[in-house]
């Protein structure tokens, strides 16, 4: 069954037909054609997003929200239908409940603050896993310090999976919340969010969905899922930086006071007090990236039309791959050898240091991450310097793969 | 040698590769045969932190009045860049040091390395070794 899926959609998604829609995938780099496989980092943007900022402002610009002219009517109305694009796209019940950021981080940053402002007090527990990104841990340490509250850590094991009778354990009467990432951005790793968000409701316990990477594989339903956050960023799902999604569900954004306070998140000022704005207003204070959000709703639009199962399909077998490929080469090792995994390949030479392997790979025009990818209690897990990682999306080729197989086995005979 | 003959002969010695990949193949062959850095010193204390390969790096003041550097990474390229600045610095006046303009890096097309985006600790490793000079200067004089 899967194998027949599997060659179906190989046989009708036209690679090549996409990355003509991505004008930089055309350049090259020291003289070779770009091999980009730094997609978990920040994927490309096709036509459609370059082509809406452009004619946004070429033709529309001007402050939402707060103009009697006709510009400021249309800019508002993009803007708007933008939120509802996400709001469909995510299945969100309600459009106020998508709120525009500056990306996943501030999302989670605000629900740390806002959600911890409201609802976490001293002695309470928030639980996170162990392969967070710095983005969705150092926000939870922070506000456990604020409040004289406790971190407890859900530790996966050498496969780079969590176990969920675990979760249950971790669970206990001061736990608030558990934060947690969709897809792991070092490991590849898809966690069970569905069930870990069942078992967190079970104990009454608000989930925070760390959805950077997990955006961009396949699609994400949050009532479905039943998140009570999610939150991503839009430069890595094909739209452009600055501009991020917090969706939260009505019942905690309503309960939750305003993180950042100006102009645009008020209802009525005087000197000695202030009414707030209802939600979505409410939790995005001063000039937002109006632009930025119809930028990413042309990426959700773009997306939505490759498909985001067809894209899924084919990034699955680059990954098969690529692994397949890579464990060729005497002395590599891949890290992270989960059984559900996305398009993410890390993994280390044996006696070469993950930056040799980089900066090698870049000479000969393959683009990847090296380091701790902002997760370094993920790496020092497995007693690493860092990783290589090369990260997928559905506009790469099985061609890239060998490129990067060949540049991988140059950089071992170069140092061996 | 004075830095600058130093230099200009690195010049020349990368001159005649026009291919990325011959370039760094000669500096991890550099990179191999720096002498490792004493494994006393391979320590914190001695540590250039840079966010993704170490470098270690010591000092000494010699009888004559030159700086003695030694320097050591955990990746080999870094280590080899690490090489060069030994090569170029080390056995030099505290003062020539502090005057000197490190123009090879730019040259031999290696000026990325240098620049802050690249976190290996090499730009921090140059500082540490004016750092140097700049204490052996003040205690000669």
């Amino acid at each position: 069954m899967t194998t027949i899926s599997t060659a179906y959609s190989a046989s009708i998604f036209d690679v090549e037909r996409f990355r003509r829609d991505f004008p930089i995938l055309q350049r090259e780099v020291y003289g070779r054609p770009l091999v980009y496989l730094d997609n978990g980092a920040t994927t490309q943007k096709p036509l459609p997003v370059l082509q809406t900022i452009e004619r946004f402002h070429n033709q529309i610009n001007a402050n939402i929200h707060r103009g009697v002219h006709r510009l400021s009517a249309e800019s508002t109305e993009e803007y708007e239908r933008a939120r509802a694009t996400v709001q469909s796209y995510i299945n969100a019940k309600h459009s106020h409940e998508v709120i525009f950021t500056a990306g996943a981080t501030a999302s989670i940053n605000l629900v740390a603050n806002a959600f911890g402002d409201a609802f976490v007090h001293q002695g309470d527990e928030i639980i996170v896993s162990e392969m967070e990104h710095h983005s969705n841990l150092v926000p939870w340490q922070m506000l456990c310090q604020r409040k004289g509250a406790h971190l407890r850590v859900w530790r996966f094991n050498d496969q780079g999976e969590l176990n969920l009778d675990q979760l249950a354990t971790l669970m206990g009467k001061r736990t608030k919340l558990l934060a947690i990432t969709h897809v792991s951005n070092t490991l590849g790793t898809v966690n069970p969010i569905a069930k870990a968000i069942q078992i967190a409701h079970e104990h009454g316990v608000a989930v925070m969905v760390d959805g950077a990477q997990g955006i961009k594989h396949g699609k994400v339903d949050v009532q479905h899922l039943d998140a009570d956050f999610y939150a991503f960023s839009g430069h890595k799902i094909y739209g452009p930086t600055g501009i991020g999604v917090l969706y939260g569900k009505e019942q905690w954004l309503s309960q939750m006071p305003p993180w950042q306070g100006g102009g645009d998140m008020v209802a009525t000022v005087t000197l000695e007090r202030t009414t707030y704005n209802e939600l979505p207003f409410k939790f995005e204070a001063g000039t937002s990236n109006y632009i930025g959000a119809a930028g990413l709703a042309a990426a959700l639009d773009y997306y939505s039309a490759v498909g985001p199962d067809a894209a899924t399909a084919h990034e699955e077998q680059l990954l098969r791959y690529a692994t397949q490929q890579l464990q060729t080469i005497e002395g590599v090792r891949i890290i992270g050898n989960a059984e559900h995994k996305t398009a993410i390949v890390s993994f280390v030479q044996q006696g070469v240091h993950p930056y040799d392997t980089g900066m090698i790979l870049d000479k000969m025009g393959v683009a990847v991450r090296t380091g701790n990818h902002c997760t370094q209690p993920t790496v020092d897990h497995f007693g690493l310097p860092g990783t290589v990682r090369a990260s997928f999306a559905f506009y790469n080729t099985m061609a890239e793969v060998d490129r990067l197989v060949e540049a991988v086995q140059r950089a071992k005979q170069m140092t061996a | 040698m004075t830095i600058n003959d130093i230099q200009n002969s690195i010049i020349d010695e990368f001159g005649v590769f026009d291919d990325w990949m011959d370039r760094y193949q000669q500096l991890i062959d550099m990179g191999r045969e720096l002498p490792p850095i004493d494994a006393k010193h391979r320590t914190e204390q001695y540590l250039i932190q840079g966010c993704q390969s170490k470098v270690w790096l010591d000092a000494e003041l010699t009888d004559e009045g030159t700086v003695r550097f030694t320097a050591d990474s955990d990746a080999i390229i870094t280590k080899g860049i690490v090489a060069l600045l030994v090569r170029v610095l080390s056995g030099q006046k505290p003062q020539d040091i502090l005057d000197a303009e490190l123009y090879f890096i730019d040259r031999i097309g290696l000026r990325e390395n240098l620049s802050p985006t690249r976190s290996n600790g090499l730009l921090a490793m140059v500082k540490q070794m004016r750092m140097y000079a700049m204490a052996f200067q003040a205690k000669m004089s």
